[in-house]
């Protein structure tokens, strides 16, 4: 069977982060930690880090940039062995990020930012506008925050100044530990988002910990599922994780629903669009009927003259037409953006009551709509592909052994 | 009243010298207090054993009867200025031994772990973290010693220490003669000025050395 570790590591491509069989037993202890854990983790990439509370992903982190000393393995960071080198000047070329944030509560905003520069001996000049770059990258308007203290910002707010705080000296690698678990629900969606949007552009290699299954589809790149030991239970794509689970701990610790979540991983844009018959606002009632009659749907979706989607009208409603299109039928809901999710843009839909959701470009403009009968489609493809791509390695385990024996 | 008031006219430049002596030896003695003291509290900080130790001795230096502590440093220290400041300077450790460790310990965890994981060493950690953090506590120890060593110092006098405990022990050797009652008062209004202002002297010193961020 191919080694489960390493087999994705992007075509031979050195990883950013090599893990060789790394072990922790901590004093007193009989059980390690973390159990001779081998892992690449490959440049540019989110990896997330997810188990159940004790299986030692938190530990595993922490081994990284030392924090935790390993009673034995290597740590390679871009193909040096950082194992024994200086722990401090190591740290400095690794972003830290924790739940608590852990701002110094004694400096402000920029003096927090400037940490690492000022260790690393940067003029002020330079940390100065570094200090701007990052908060007004993290959105928050440095002329604003850049004097502030910690405790004069919001929980979601210290968070970002955080992630400026860990990014300042431009460090290759970032580990993050739950560093969302402390926010308010609507606050994370969005910091979240926020912070995927920034990977788009800084490219960092991320080891993110989460014990949140539905955080590590939302965030990750790749996934490594640990179970006690921090020994990998699967290491694979959120989108294989789900839909082809190793075995039965990940399929427990994946959970119910994974059709569901899978939906989540799929985007509008991916689908093909169900086009409605639509008419203008100044339209006649016998322009609209006979757009409705040249389809086979039951409404027509009036837009404006932007070609935004403004109401629904059915036939019904046409027949007793003695009022302007304008207020005939209803109100066009449920309006979704090509990237918004499929999951997303099934909750839509169950709200709206011609039963799809309207998809609109960023001006607004129609585009076409997703129905049930798009996402029901996609997830029997997301299953054939998964059961397709299951017998393909049963295939080839059974064909390298029939070799073998 | 009016005695009192003649007696203040008749001795005011020797008492506000005594007053002036008095104040010194304490804020000497205050000063070498914090030194030792907030040495001894980074040192046992973390350590289970060596911290409980620290609190235990400067606990029971205090509990030493004045009196007989100056007495007890005479045979080795001789008399005079030597064995006043060694004495304060005992009474003066515990509050601050004991800030000094409070001050540390009651620093928030995350705060100390995002420093280490940024890559601040040890003594970066604490003079730039961990020490301005636990500074009002510290410094809240610091007045606390020195308002105890200004009542303690008066007794210095029985070694033959400068301040105004002279006053106070040559007039009760002379209990009921005229202007002893006068002489007591005012050394002990002396002592009691000081302690006032030594008290808002630190209040403004804790509020300007400290950082607005962690200012309640």
């Amino acid at each position: 069977m191919p080694d489960m570790t390493t087999m994705q590591t992007t075509n031979g491509a050195e990883p950013m982060i090599r893990l060789q069989e790394l072990t922790k037993v901590f004093p007193g202890q009989k059980n390690p930690a973390v159990e001779s854990l081998d892992m690449d983790i490959p440049a540019g990439e989110i990896v997330i880090l997810v188990g159940p509370s004790g299986c030692g992903k938190t530990t595993t982190m922490r081994l990284i940039n030392r924090l935790i000393e390993p009673t034995s393995g290597h740590i390679i960071l871009e193909g040096e062995d950082v194992t024994k080198v200086n722990p401090d000047k190591l740290r400095r070329r690794i972003g830290y990020v924790i739940q608590q944030v852990g701002l110094f509560p004694h400096q402000t905003i920029a003096d927090n930012i400037a940490t690492v520069p000022k260790m690393l001996g940067w003029d002020s000049k330079r940390i100065r506008a570094r200090v701007d770059e990052l908060l007004a990258l993290v959105g928050l308007d440095p002329s604003q925050y850049r004097n502030r203290y910690p405790k004069q910002l919001s929980g979601g707010q210290r968070q970002r100044a955080g992630v400026a705080r860990a990014l300042s000296a431009d460090p290759p690698v970032m580990l993050m530990d739950e560093p969302f678990g402390a926010i308010d629900p609507i606050t994370r969606d969005r910091l979240q988002n926020e912070f995927l949007r920034l990977q788009e552009t800084i490219r960092k290699t991320i080891v993110f910990v989460t014990h949140d299954i539905d955080e590590a589809i939302k965030m990750g790149d790749r996934i490594a599922i640990l179970r006690e030991g921090s020994r990998i239970a699967q290491y694979d794509t959120p989108a294989r994780i789900l839909s082809a689970p190793a075995d039965d701990f990940v399929a427990d610790f994946v959970g119910h629903g994974a059709s569901l979540k899978r939906l989540n991983l799929s985007r509008v844009r991916d689908v093909e669009l169900v086009d409605w018959p639509t008419a203008g606002l100044e339209s006649s009632p016998a322009e609209v009927l006979a757009a409705l009659r040249g389809s086979d749907k039951g409404a027509v979706l009036i837009l404006d003259g932007g070609r935004r989607p403004t109401r629904w009208v059915t036939g019904r409603e046409l027949g007793r037409a003695d009022q302007p299109i304008a207020e005939l039928g209803h109100p066009a809901e449920a309006i979704v953006q090509r990237h918004t999710t499929l999951g997303d843009a099934l909750n839509e839909m169950l709200t709206s009551r011609v039963g799809c959701a309207i998809v609109v470009d960023e001006s607004g403009a129609y585009l076409g709509t997703v129905d049930f009968a798009t996402v029901s489609a996609e997830i029997q493809t997301m299953r054939q592909d998964a059961r397709d791509r299951s017998r393909a390695e049963a295939d080839e385990i059974h064909g390298s052994s029939a070799r073998n024996g | 009243m009016d005695a009192f008031l003649a007696y203040l006219a008749a001795q005011g430049d020797r008492l506000f010298a005594s007053t002036l002596e008095h104040a010194t030896i304490v804020l000497i003695s205050v000063a070498l207090a914090t030194v030792i003291g907030v040495t001894i509290g980074v040192l046992t900080y973390r350590t289970g054993a060596p911290r409980r130790m620290a609190l235990r001795v400067t606990g029971i230096f205090l509990t030493i009867p004045s009196f007989a502590l100056f007495g007890l440093l005479v045979p080795f220290l001789g008399l005079g200025t030597t064995p006043a400041i060694v004495a304060l300077v005992m009474y003066g450790l515990l509050p601050i031994v004991r800030n000094t460790i409070v001050g540390l310990r009651s620093v928030d965890p995350a705060v100390v772990e995002s420093a280490q994981g940024m890559g601040m060493g040890r003594y970066r950690r604490l003079l730039r973290i961990e020490l301005p953090l636990s500074w009002p506590v510290i410094i809240t120890g610091v007045r606390v010693a020195a308002v105890i060593t200004v009542g303690i110092a008066a007794i210095a006098a029985v070694v033959n220490g400068p301040g105004l405990g002279k006053d106070i022990f040559r007039a009760l050797a002379r209990f009921g003669s005229p202007n002893s009652v006068p002489q007591v008062l005012s050394a002990i209004l002396g002592i009691i000025i000081i302690a006032i202002t030594i008290d808002l002297v630190f209040v403004l010193i804790a509020r300007f050395t400290t950082s607005r961020g962690i200012r309640a």
